[in-house]
C-alpha cells in the first residue's frame, strides 16, 4: 500500500523552492531555467506560472504565442527584418496592344516628383482602356535615375546620344515624331512644368495639331479638369490625346514593380537646329533668393573663419545660408536664414557646415534632395541626414576644398578628361 | 549696351492680349505681354509694331497704349474666336523679324500655345520664358532664356523667329492717361474661324484643389505606429571618420560634380 502511494508522494524541497522564488540568488538562474510553466502543484492542481509563458519579442517586449508556434511563416521576430527588403508585385505587360507615353523632364538626370505624379496618371489612363497597355517613358539625356522600375515605367526608351544634350527642343521634338509615327501612343503626357516638359509639349502639340490640356489636375479617359484663365477658372473638356499634367494630379506609383524594358528608336534624322545652345550664364549666385537656390553652402555655429567661408562660397558658386545661431550671433544677416523661422529652401545640393541639424533647421531644409555634412560630431543628426558626412574640422575641410575647386576649374573645361582631377 | 542702331531697322511685333488681374478679376494689361512690349521698345523704340486680334474697344488696350505707343494695331475679329489664322496670315505679310508674346495668356484657355502655333503656321524658330535679347548682329539675335531658380541660358537665333517673355524680364514701365488716349486704334476688320471645340467646355472658378495627404499603408498596428511616430531620417549616407582632410574634400568635389552644381 505504501509502495503504491510512493508513486504519488510529492518531494519538495524547499530550499529550492525559496531560491527559485527569490530573484537576487546566485543559484536563482540553474533553479528557475529548469522550472516548467505548467506544474503540477502540491495538492494535485495544475499551477500555471505567469512569468515563465512566452518569449522576449525583438523589440524587448514579452510575447505570448497562444497559437502555439502554429502560426504560419512569420516566425519570431521575423517580421521587421523581412519588411524592409519587401518585393513589390512585379506587372508584367507583355506584347502591348497601345502605349501612353510619358516625357519625364529627368531635372538633373533623374525623375522628379512631378515625372512620378504623370506616371501615376498614365497608370490610371492605361487602366481606363481595354485591352493590355504599357507606360512608355521617353527620357532624353544621360540618366542616373536607377528605380525606373519602382516609379512604374513598363517601357523605356532612353535617348542618351551626344545630339540630345544640352538645350535642343528640335531634335527631340524629331524624336517625338518618330515614336508618335512609330508607336501610335493612345496619350501623351507631359509634365506641365518650366524644366522643359511645357517647352516640348507644346511644340509637339503644334507639331502634330493636336489642341492639349495644360495644368490639367483632374484626368480620366472622358474629362479633364484643368486651370485657365491664369489659373482663376476650370475648365472641364474632353480629355484630348495630348495632356500637359500639374503637379499631384495623380498619385504615384507605389505597391507594384514594373518591367522598364528598354525599347529601340529606328533611326531619327539629325534636325539642323535653329536654336543654338550657349550654354547657361553666370548668374550672381547671392541674387538669387534663397528658396529658388539650387545649391546652397550653409554655416552654422562650427564656423570660425568667416572670411573662408564667403571665399568658399564664391569659388563654389554657392548661394549662402546659415542656421539661427549663425545669424544671432551676427554673423550672417537675417535673410539668410534657413529653417523653421527662416526659409524653406529646396536646393539639389545642400552643403552644410557646421551645423547639428536641430529639427528647426531640418524643417527648412526637407525638400533639399543631396545634403551633405561637415561636421565635427559623427553622432549629429546633420549627419543622420546627409548624403555624404565627413567628419573633422571645418576649416581645414573648406580649405582643402576651395584649393580643389579652384584647380578643377583651373583645367581646361574639356568634358572627357574631368576625371584627372 | 542697348543693341538700338542695329534694331531700329528691324520689324519688331508685339502680340497684346487682354489681361486679368488675378484678385479683382478687372481687365488690365497682362503683365508677360506688357513686359513683352517694353522689351519690344528697348530694342526698336519707336518702330515697335503692337499688335491685337480682338475687340478695338477694349480698355485694356489702351493701358498698353499708355505706356507711350502712337498706335496699336488691332485686327478686328470676336474676340472668342481662333486667332492663330489671322495673326499669322498678317505676321507673314508685314515681313516682321522679331515677334515677341507673353508665355501664357491670362484669360481665355491660357494654354500658351499661340506662340507655338504661330511659329508652326510661319515655319519659324521659337525660343520659349526669355528675360532678355542682348544683341542682334548680322541677322542673328544672343537671347537671354529664364530657367528655373533664377538661372539664365544664352541662346543664339537666327532671325526672323518668335520669343515668348517671362515674368523674369524687365517690369514694364508705368502706363499714362495722356498717351494712352492719344493713342490711334489702327483697325483691320478679319474674319476668323469660331472655336466650336469651345462651345463645348465648362467654365467654373477654380476650386481649391486638394492637396495631397501622406497615406500610411501600413498593415499591422505596429507599422502604423512606426509611420506615425518615426523621425524622417535619410537611410544613412556615406559617412568618412578617418580619412584626411584631403581625401574628404575631394570625395565632397566629386559629389558636387556628379550632381552638376559647379559651373
Ligand atoms: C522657436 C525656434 C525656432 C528656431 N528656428 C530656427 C531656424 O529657423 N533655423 C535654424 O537654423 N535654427 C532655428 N532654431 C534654433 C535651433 O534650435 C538650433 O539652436 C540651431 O539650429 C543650432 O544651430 P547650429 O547647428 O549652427 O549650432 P550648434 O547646435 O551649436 O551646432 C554646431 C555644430 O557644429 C559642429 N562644429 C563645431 N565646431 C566645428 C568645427 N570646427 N568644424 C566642424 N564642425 C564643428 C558641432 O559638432 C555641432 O554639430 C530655432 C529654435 C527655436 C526655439
Amino acid at each position: 500500500m505504501s509502495g503504491h502511494n510512493s508513486h504519488d508522494v510529492l518531494r519538495r524541497d524547499p530550499r529550492a523552492e525559496w531560491i527559485a522564488r527569490n530573484r537576487l540568488h546566485p543559484l536563482h538562474g540553474t533553479v528557475a531555467s529548469n522550472e516548467a510553466a505548467e506544474v503540477r502543484g502540491p495538492s494535485g492542481l495544475l499551477r500555471k506560472n505567469p512569468h515563465q509563458v512566452g518569449f522576449v519579442g525583438p523589440n524587448g517586449i514579452k510575447r505570448i504565442d497562444r497559437l502555439k508556434g502554429n502560426a504560419a511563416a512569420t516566425g519570431k521576430g521575423r517580421r521587421s527584418g523581412a519588411a524592409k527588403d519587401v518585393q513589390l508585385p512585379l506587372h508584367t505587360v507583355e506584347n502591348p496592344d497601345f502605349y501612353v507615353v510619358v516625357v519625364p523632364d529627368m531635372v538633373g538626370g533623374r525623375l522628379t516628383g512631378h515625372d512620378k505624379d504623370v506616371i501615376g496618371q498614365a497608370h490610371k489612363l492605361v487602366a481606363g482602356i481595354e485591352g493590355n497597355g504599357a507606360v512608355l517613358a521617353v527620357c532624353f539625356g544621360q540618366s542616373k535615375e536607377e528605380h525606373f522600375d519602382t516609379a512604374g515605367v513598363d517601357r523605356l526608351l532612353l535617348l542618351d546620344d551626344a545630339i540630345y544634350e544640352g538645350y535642343c527642343p528640335e531634335q527631340r521634338l524629331a524624336a517625338l515624331v518618330q515614336v508618335e509615327a512609330g508607336y501610335h501612343p493612345q496619350y501623351w503626357l507631359f509634365p506641365d512644368s518650366v524644366n522643359g516638359g511645357s517647352d516640348l509639349g507644346s511644340r509637339l502639340a503644334a507639331r502634330i495639331n493636336e489642341r492639349p490640356v495644360v495644368q490639367a489636375w483632374q484626368v480620366d479617359n472622358h474629362k479633364s479638369v484643368c486651370r485657365g484663365a491664369g489659373g482663376t477658372v476650370d475648365i472641364t473638356r474632353d480629355t484630348p490625346r495630348l495632356l500637359m499634367l500639374a503637379e499631384e494630379c495623380a498619385d504615384q506609383i507605389d505597391e507594384t514593380r514594373h518591367e522598364a524594358l528598354s525599347l529601340e528608336l529606328p533611326v531619327v534624322p539629325v534636325v539642323i537646329s535653329q536654336l543654338q545652345d550657349k550654354g547657361q550664364v553666370a548668374v550672381d549666385p547671392n541674387a538669387i533668393s534663397l528658396a529658388e537656390a539650387e545649391f546652397i553652402l550653409s554655416a552654422g555655429n562650427g564656423i570660425r573663419n568667416w572670411d573662408q567661408f564667403h571665399e568658399a562660397a564664391s569659388v563654389l558658386g554657392a548661394t549662402e545660408g546659415a542656421s539661427r545661431v549663425a545669424v544671432d550671433d551676427g554673423f550672417m544677416p537675417r535673410f539668410r536664414q534657413v529653417g523653421a523661422t527662416g526659409t524653406w529652401v529646396t536646393a539639389r545640393v545642400y552643403l552644410a557646415v557646421g551645423i547639428s541639424g536641430a529639427i528647426q533647421h531640418m524643417q527648412g531644409i526637407g525638400q533639399c534632395d543631396k545634403v551633405i555634412a561637415i561636421n565635427t560630431d559623427a553622432g549629429c543628426d546633420m549627419v543622420k541626414r546627409a548624403a555624404l558626412s565627413v567628419i573633422g574640422d571645418s576649416e581645414e575641410i573648406l580649405g582643402e576644398l576651395i584649393e580643389r575647386v579652384q584647380e578643377f576649374r583651373a583645367q581646361p573645361s574639356a568634358g572627357g578628361d574631368q576625371d584627372a582631377a | 549696351m542697348q543693341p538700338n542702331q542695329l534694331a531700329n531697322k528691324l520689324k519688331i511685333v508685339s502680340l497684346v492680349s487682354v489681361g486679368k488681374h488675378p484678385q479683382s478679376g478687372r481687365v488690365r494689361r497682362a503683365d508677360q505681354d506688357s513686359r513683352a512690349v517694353e522689351l519690344g521698345m528697348k530694342l526698336a523704340s519707336d518702330n515697335l509694331i503692337v499688335l491685337h486680334a480682338g475687340d478695338p474697344q477694349e480698355q485694356a488696350l489702351r493701358s498698353y497704349a499708355g505706356m507711350g505707343l502712337k498706335s496699336i494695331q488691332v485686327l478686328e475679329m470676336d474676340p472668342a474666336a481662333d486667332a492663330v489664322m489671322p495673326l499669322g496670315e498678317h505676321l507673314q505679310q508685314s515681313g516682321a523679324e522679331i515677334v515677341l508674346t507673353g508665355v501664357r495668356a491670362e484669360s481665355g484657355e491660357s494654354s500658351g500655345m499661340v506662340p507655338y502655333q504661330l511659329a508652326e503656321k510661319l515655319g519659324w524658330p521659337i525660343v520659349p520664358r526669355v528675360a532678355d535679347i542682348v544683341s542682334i548682329e548680322a541677322g542673328i539675335a544672343e537671347v537671354l532664356q529664364a530657367l528655373p531658380r533664377g538661372q539664365r541660358r544664352s541662346v543664339k537665333v537666327r532671325l526672323p523667329f518668335i520669343a515668348s517673355v517671362d515674368s523674369a524680364a524687365q517690369d514694364a514701365r508705368q502706363s499714362a492717361f495722356g498717351p494712352a488716349s492719344r493713342a490711334v486704334m489702327e483697325v483691320e476688320v478679319v474674319s476668323a474661324a469660331t472655336d466650336a471645340v469651345r462651345q463645348s467646355w465648362e467654365e467654373a472658378p477654380a476650386r481649391k484643389r486638394p492637396k495631397r495627404l501622406k497615406v500610411v499603408k501600413a498593415k499591422t498596428a505596429a507599422e502604423r505606429f512606426k509611420a506615425a511616430t518615426a523621425k524622417s531620417q535619410g537611410d544613412g549616407g556615406k559617412v568618412m571618420k578617418n580619412e584626411s582632410a584631403a581625401e574628404q574634400a575631394q570625395a565632397i568635389l566629386e559629389l558636387l560634380k556628379e550632381e552638376g552644381v559647379l559651373r
